[in-house]
C-alpha cells in the first residue's frame, strides 16, 4: 500500500482516528484496572495499619477519625484499634513537608496509653542511603535511635542536636526532623482523639 | 535480514545504553540496585515491542508531517496501559520505579527506533528490533544496577557479597551513577575494539 500523502484532510482524518483508538483502548484499561487498583491502595493502608497499631478486631479504616493539626493543610488520619469493644490504641497516618525533598508519610501505631508500638515509612523522596535510612533507623536498638515503647507524652520527640531525647540520623538531620515532627503531630491528632472521642463515648 | 542477526544487533552492535547512549534519565535515576534497575529495563522493553509493532503496522496510514505527534500518542498510550496495570497488579514494584514508569513516554529510544526502524520496516522485523534493543536496555540497566549495588552496599539482587560498611555510599547516589556508566562504556568499548 502506497503512504498517505500530507493533505489536511488526510493529516486530520489519521490523527482523529488514532486518537479515538487509544482513547477507547485507555479507557476500557481504566474501567478493567480500577478496582484492583483501589483494592491495592487499600490493602497496602490495612496492611500498614496491622505492623504498627496493637492487635485488633475492629475495621480500624471503617472507623477512621480526621483531625488537621495546628499549621497543616491536609488532615491526619486515626485509625483507632478495639479488641472486643476496649480500646487499645490506634494507628496515626501523618505527614510532614519539611523532608529533605520535600513530603514524608509516615503511620505509627501508639498503645492505649501512648506508648509507640511501631511505624511504617508510607512515601518520601529522601536520599538514598541517608535520610531513606528512616524505615530502619528509628528501631534499631542502639544508643537513643529508637522510638519504640517511647511516649512522646514524657519524652522530647526532637533530635538530640535540639536538645532532644531521640539520635537523629548520621548526616541526615533534615530527614530526622521531619520523621519526628511527624510523630509527634501524630501523638497530639492521637490524643485528641482520646480526650475528644472517647470522652463523647463515656458521656452516651 | 536475518531474525536473530536483529536481536544481535540491538543487543550489542546498536545497544541503546553502551553504544547509541539513548535514554540516560531512566539508565542514572533507576539503577541504584539490580532489581530496579531490570524492573526498568523489562518494562522497557514491553513498551518498545508494543510500540513498534503498532507503528509498522500502521506506518502507511499516517502521513509524513503528522508522523511524530501521531508515534507519541502511540507511545503514550502503551506506557499508560503499562502504568495501570502495574498499579493494579504490581503495586510495590510501581512505587520503587515511581516517576520514571510515566517518563517512558519521553525515554529517546522509543521515538528513536520508532523514527529509525519501525516506520520503515515490517511488523515482524520491527517485533524483533524491539526484542534486540529492549534486551540491550535491560542487560544494561541489569549490569550497571549490579554493580552500584555491589560497590554501593555489598549486594547483588539482595544477595550480600561482603559487609555494607565496606560499601561506598557515592555509588548509591547520582554522582556514582556517572562514574559506573563511565567505566562500563570505557570497559565495553575495549572489549569490542578486541573482538572485530
Amino acid at each position: 500500500m502506497k503512504k498517505l500523502s500530507s493533505t489536511l484532510s488526510n493529516m486530520v482524518l489519521s490523527l482523529g482516528v488514532i486518537t479515538i483508538v487509544a482513547a477507547s483502548l485507555l479507557a476500557w484499561v481504566h474501567d478493567v484496572t480500577q478496582e484492583p487498583i483501589a483494592e491495592a491502595v487499600k490493602q497496602k493502608q490495612i496492611d500498614a495499619i496491622k505492623a504498627v497499631a496493637p492487635e485488633f478486631t475492629n475495621n480500624p479504616v471503617a472507623d477512621k477519625w480526621e483531625h488537621t493539626p495546628e499549621g497543616m493543610s491536609e488532615p491526619f488520619v486515626v485509625f483507632p484499634a478495639y479488641d472486643g469493644g476496649r480500646f487499645c490504641g490506634a494507628a496515626v497516618e501523618g505527614y510532614s513537608l519539611n523532608g529533605f525533598s520535600g513530603r514524608v508519610g509516615v503511620m505509627y501505631g501508639f498503645d492505649a496509653d501512648g506508648n509507640v508500638t511501631g511505624y511504617e515509612v508510607l512515601q518520601h523522596s529522601e536520599t538514598p542511603g541517608l535520610g531513606a535510612k528512616m524505615q530502619e533507623w528509628f528501631r534499631m536498638d542502639a544508643g537513643k535511635r529508637s522510638v519504640i515503647d517511647r511516649n512522646p507524652g514524657s519524652d522530647a520527640m526532637y533530635v538530640a542536636k535540639d536538645g532532644g531525647a531521640i539520635d537523629g540520623i548520621t548526616a541526615a538531620t533534615i530527614s530526622s526532623r521531619a520523621f519526628l515532627e511527624t510523630l509527634r503531630n501524630c501523638y497530639s491528632v492521637f490524643e485528641a482523639y482520646k480526650s475528644d472521642y472517647l470522652n463523647s463515648k463515656d458521656n452516651e | 535480514m536475518n531474525k536473530l542477526r536483529i536481536i544481535y544487533n540491538g543487543l550489542v552492535a546498536e545497544n541503546p545504553t553502551f553504544v547509541l547512549l539513548l535514554g540516560m534519565c531512566p539508565t542514572l535515576g533507576t539503577t541504584g540496585s539490580a532489581m530496579t534497575g531490570m524492573s526498568m529495563g523489562l518494562a522497557t522493553m514491553g513498551v518498545l515491542i508494543c510500540s513498534n509493532m503498532a507503528i509498522s503496522a500502521i506506518k502507511n496510514l499516517v502521513p509524513d508531517r503528522v508522523r511524530i505527534p501521531a508515534y507519541i500518542v502511540v507511545i503514550a498510550t502503551f506506557v499508560t496501559l503499562l502504568q495501570m496495570f502495574m498499579q493494579a497488579y504490581l503495586p510495590a514494584l510501581n512505587e520503587s520505579l515511581g516517576i520514571f514508569i510515566p517518563l517512558i513516554v519521553v525515554n529517546c529510544i522509543l521515538l528513536g527506533r520508532a523514527e529509525a526502524y519501525a516506520s520503515k520496516h515490517s511488523v515482524a522485523d520491527s517485533l524483533m528490533d524491539g526484542v534486540g534493543i529492549g534486551l540491550g536496555f535491560t542487560v544494561a540497566l541489569t549490569l550497571l544496577g549490579s554493580v552500584r549495588e555491589l560497590l554501593g552496599t555489598g549486594t547483588v539482587f539482595g544477595a550480600r557479597l561482603f559487609p555494607e560498611a565496606f560499601g561506598s555510599l557515592v555509588f548509591v547516589l547520582a554522582p556514582g551513577a556517572f562514574i559506573a556508566l563511565g567505566f562500563l562504556i570505557a570497559l565495553i568499548n575495549y572489549i569490542r575494539k578486541r573482538s572485530c
